[in-house]
């Protein structure tokens, strides 16, 4: 017999996210999952008529939280449709922008989002600091802000604020939970860095705004180029730049990388029964263009490609003319009883079939208004973990070393990646390969500025016709479709990394990543749903991004013919 | 909207210096014991008292007192407030603040956690109480649900509400929902407001509809002050528009109700003066470059780009919007869209997703409409010839007059 639960809000969060379970009531363990999303705003629709040189700057307000990355790709599909490549500095630009962002991303996410899933706030304050204060150098020689006198003003401010009986964002959270695994000491020493990153975080979001104009929603993206030549050209700047994200760099050194260590191995049991695991499918569509060529020959920082079935030994290419997406159990039709379309070719017919009378999915049919995108008919998971193991298997060395090196300190096999604990690992693991590569991006910059270079901009002449871009956002892999008529957009679509990875089923009942990686899990307490809510923030979800690309009234939309 | 557009206060024609201060001392006092006198009727919102603080912290009553009267003179307040200030810690609870997403990106929130000074852990711990806000609560489902519910009851008619996002009121309101019943963002909206103190609509999308709204608003998005007008909801509203909006203008808003108990002087677009009175033009550091007519030509042109030189003509449209950003800038202070080159694309005014694209036109040559109107104002902007320094008068003129018309006909609406 099996019990269906609601959790609805899913927070610490971009967007809106409803995930259903049925548990199995002689066990507790989930037997079924559903993955909806519940808002829509129809940025499709809106897109439309538009000037194309406008599409990144409307194509950001897709989120606030993977904020430049829909601005970067939506200019970027613009370009492609007017044939002009970028500059050597404004590609630079851009890229420092992107290792800015992928830094603040990742590390935001990491302890605001989703450290609560893995530290009990409450445990803390029975903590002892000069315990803490020990355990702490047994995960770092030199650990961040990890003295007694530290610790004992992190955990007085707690009790003094717990005391006040304004528990602001920790009011009723599942504290006390049996699969927490810390220790009180432990638990202090997370918090402390919870509310360390709150100003460390800023670093790299100003690092970020040096080039970027602001963040959110940065604004020196042009068609063709970037604006914020002159800060490019002041050594100032660049310099700024470079000791913000060094500050940065040293918090995921001495406190991120530390705390996923300590959180491998307290959580080293569920790792390793894969909990969280879900689906065997990783795809990358490459991390920051490292040149001008065209998307299938251009050098990525991290590769594209694609791993299926957990098979290290093969890395497919990937083809975008093999991805497509499905409606079965998306609130939509597709005219002439087709089940999947690419991009290319989409439809967005609103089917909206309504919730049960107790307010539930109705699973057997339509239960979300996001569409399910597969690649080659089989669901993938994107995101962190997806890139490092492509590029793992593709022989990156640097991806390879680090990896590597994690596993062997806490004494597990390559399959401990495949769980939530291995999820959340590989984005603080990324976030050091990408804070490590950002001394060398700041080196090209200058180099080139040196030698004489001060275009920030190509010239081009506006064209009709097809545009796409594909590339890797923190939360996985991001593309955008435009098609331009008479000079304005006629259509625009967005195949968004959440779009794969939180999708309801597909025509074949295959599931998506969320809802493959829930089934299985067993449960301490289905009424205070801890071990959900920390696999599916495992995933960094981006809802407002899923669901950005749909149409209400159902009209016929511009198909597209291009040659990729 | 009840809120008073200047504050009342000493008579400031009076000429003796002495007496002038003593009435200042004697209103403020006033004031603070009216607002004290409020904090006190409010029912306890946790059981510790001040006797326990000051247990726990080692203090008896006359230590207290003592540590008021010296903060007292670190206020540089007479002594007849040491009592007051030992009143207020007494009494203080840190502001209770709903902050609820509806059609949003999120980007408001990202904004507000990377504000400096208070910094996120102060503004936390220390000053207001979040009560609910979804991107940084612990609980989710049932449990997030309960702490919405048991906020509102505990703190009805005293907490600050923050929208972020817009209502879409379209299908009854069914392109959103939230909560393990599918409770409509229309009606989220509608229960937090009623029971709310004073309401934020943070960012443009929760101020005036913002990108959901834009042509064609395909979910017939609006901003929370109009959707609470047509629902006959009183709440006064405080807009904070920007894209996102600069965590300085929200987190000064909450501040100035959480010190003071006020909300603050609004414009015609029920922005706070504070913030919102001045164009970016205006404050624009690239100003003496537009007097001098000295315009970036054109994205090639990267001698004016390394310059600084004025952007109206790659499509600024600092002369068309109302912000602190040249003064405050972003993240720190670090930098400003202008800064960087590209150019104001107006986001904090109603509509500016239609009414001030394309970004990289220039306003001049076409005719300027809404949200201000297309009347004789906006004709004298769009017809101007682009490129001379004259030009650039007229604008301002222009829009100046436009501004000071709006704001006047606001005023008189109010009074009457």
């Amino acid at each position: 017999m099996a019990a269906k639960h609601v959790i609805d809000p899913i927070t610490r969060i971009e967007g809106h996210l409803r995930i259903e379970i049925e548990v199995d009531e002689t066990n507790n363990v989930v037997e079924e999952a559903a993955s909806s999303s519940t808002a829509f705003r129809g940025f499709e629709n809106i897109m439309r008529g538009r000037d194309p040189k406008d599409v990144g700057m409307f194509a950001q307000r897709i989120c606030g939280v993977c904020t430049f990355h829909h601005y970067e790709r939506g200019v970027e599909a613009t370009e492609d449709a007017f044939g002009v490549t970028l500059p050597p500095n404004a590609r630079m630009l851009r890229n420092l922008i992107w290792a800015a962002q992928a830094i603040n991303d990742h590390t935001t996410h990491f302890y605001q989002l989703h450290a609560m899933d893995w530290f009990d706030v409450v445990s803390a304050l029975d903590a002892d600091p000069v315990a803490a204060t020990e355990i702490a150098h047994q995960f770092h020689r030199t650990p961040y802000n990890a003295s007694e006198s530290h610790y004992t003003q992190v955990a007085e401010r707690l009790l003094a604020f717990v005391q006040s009986g304004q528990l602001g964002p920790f009011a009723g959270g599942y504290w006390g939970h049996p699969k927490y695994r810390l220790s009180p000491e432990e638990n202090l020493i997370i918090a402390s860095h919870y509310l360390d990153n709150l100003a460390v975080q800023r670093m790299s979001a100003k690092a970020s705004a040096i080039f970027g104009g602001k963040n959110p929603h940065p604004q020196s993206l042009i068609v063709g180029g970037m604006t914020s030549a002159r800060d490019a050209l002041d050594a100032h700047r660049i310099a700024e730049y470079q000791f913000l994200i060094q500050k940065s760099a040293d918090f995921v050194e001495r406190a991120y990388l530390p705390d996923l260590e300590l959180i491998a191995r307290r959580y080293r049991t569920e790792a390793l029964a894969g909990e969280g695991g879900g689906l065997r499918n990783y795809m990358s569509f490459g991390a920051m263009s490292l040149d001008e060529r065209p998307w299938d020959q251009r050098a990525h920082f991290l590769p594209a490609g694609l791993v299926l079935d957990r098979d290290l030994s093969t890395v497919h290419d990937v083809d975008p003319m093999k991805i497509a997406e499905e409606v079965a159990h998306a609130w939509y039709d597709y005219e002439g009883g087709e089940t999947a379309l690419h991009p290319l070719d989409g439809q967005t017919n609103p089917n909206y079939e309504g919730l049960n009378e107790d307010g539930t999915l109705k699973t057997e049919g339509g239960y979300s208004w996001i569409k399910s995108p597969r690649y080659d008919g089989q669901p993938v998971e994107v995101g962190p973990l997806a890139r490092l193991i492509v590029a793992y298997a593709a022989g990156d060395e640097k991806v390879q070393t680090v990896m590597d090196d994690f596993t062997d300190t806490i004494g597990v096999p390559f399959d401990f990646w495949y769980s939530t604990v291995g999820r959340t690992v590989a984005r603080g693991l990324e976030t050091k390969i990408i804070a490590d590569y950002v001394p060398e991006l700041v080196t090209n910059l200058t180099q080139n500025v040196a030698s004489g270079d001060d275009r920030f901009f190509n010239r081009y002449e506006p064209k009709d016709g097809p545009g796409w871009a594909m590339g890797e956002a923190p939360r996985g892999s991001l593309s955008h479709w435009l098609t331009i008529e008479n000079g304005s957009v006629a259509n625009y679509q967005a195949v968004v990394p959440s779009t794969w990875n939180a999708s309801p089923k597909d025509g074949r009942e295959q599931r998506g990543a969320y809802e493959a990686a829930l089934v299985t899990q067993p449960m301490s307490d289905p009424e205070r749903p801890l071990e959900v809510v920390r696999t599916i923030h495992s995933f960094d979800p981006c809802l407002a991004c899923a669901v950005h690309v749909l149409n209400r009234d159902g009209e016929e939309i511009a198909r597209f013919e291009v040659e990729v | 909207m009840t809120t008073a557009r200047r504050h009342a206060g000493p008579d400031p024609t009076h000429h003796d210096l002495e007496a002038r201060t003593q009435e200042h001392y004697e209103w403020l006092a006033a004031e603070a014991d009216k607002n004290l006198d409020r904090l006190e009727a409010q029912d306890p919102v946790h059981d510790v008292t001040l006797d326990d603080v000051l247990k726990r912290r080692g203090l008896s009553r006359r230590d207290f007192l003592k540590m008021s009267a010296v903060m007292t003179a670190t206020l540089g307040l007479p002594p007849m407030f040491d009592l007051r200030v030992a009143r207020a810690q007494e009494v203080a609870t840190r502001l209770p603040v709903i902050w609820q997403e509806l059609q949003s990106c999120s980007g408001n929130s990202m904004a507000l956690i990377r504000n400096a000074n208070p910094g996120t852990d102060e503004l936390l711990l220390d000053l207001i109480s979040l009560e609910y806000a979804e991107i940084l609560m612990a609980p989710s489902g049932q449990a997030a649900e309960d702490v919405l519910a048991d906020a509102i009851e505990r703190y009805d008619g005293q907490y600050i509400a923050v929208f972020e996002g817009s209502v879409p009121v379209a299908e009854d309101g069914g392109y959103l929902t939230i909560g393990p019943t599918g409770e409509t963002g229309v009606h989220k909206v509608e229960h937090i407001s009623r029971h709310a103190a004073a309401v934020i609509a943070a960012g443009t999308c929760s101020a005036y509809g913002g990108i959901p709204a834009a042509r064609p608003n395909p979910t017939t998005a609006m901003g929370v002050a109009d959707f609470l007008g047509q629902r006959g909801i009183g709440t006064p509203v405080v807009n904070l528009p920007a894209c996102p909006v600069s965590s300085t203008n929200v987190v000064g808003t909450i501040l100035e109700y959480a010190m003071f108990g006020r909300l603050p002087s609004l414009d015609a677009y029920g922005r706070p003066l504070w913030a919102y009175q001045d164009r970016i033009h205006d404050k624009c550091e690239r100003r003496g470059h537009f007097d001098a007519g000295e315009f970036v030509e054109g994205w090639t042109d990267i001698e004016g780009l390394k310059a600084g030189l004025c952007l109206f003509k790659v499509g600024c449209k600092g002369p068309m919007a109302y912000n602190n950003c040249g003064v405050v800038r972003y993240n720190e202070g670090a930098s400003w869209p202008i800064m960087a080159g590209h150019g104001c694309i107006g986001c904090s005014e109603p509509g500016f997703w239609d009414t001030l694209t394309p970004f990289e036109v220039p306003l001049a040559g076409r005719v300027y409409s809404t949200p201000f109107g297309t009347d004789a104002d906006a004709d004298t902007i769009g017809t101007v010839a682009l490129g001379a320094a004259a030009a650039g008068v007229a604008i301002h003129a222009g829009a100046t007059a436009l501004k000071a018309a709006t704001e006047s006909r606001s005023d008189a609406k109010k009074e009457q």
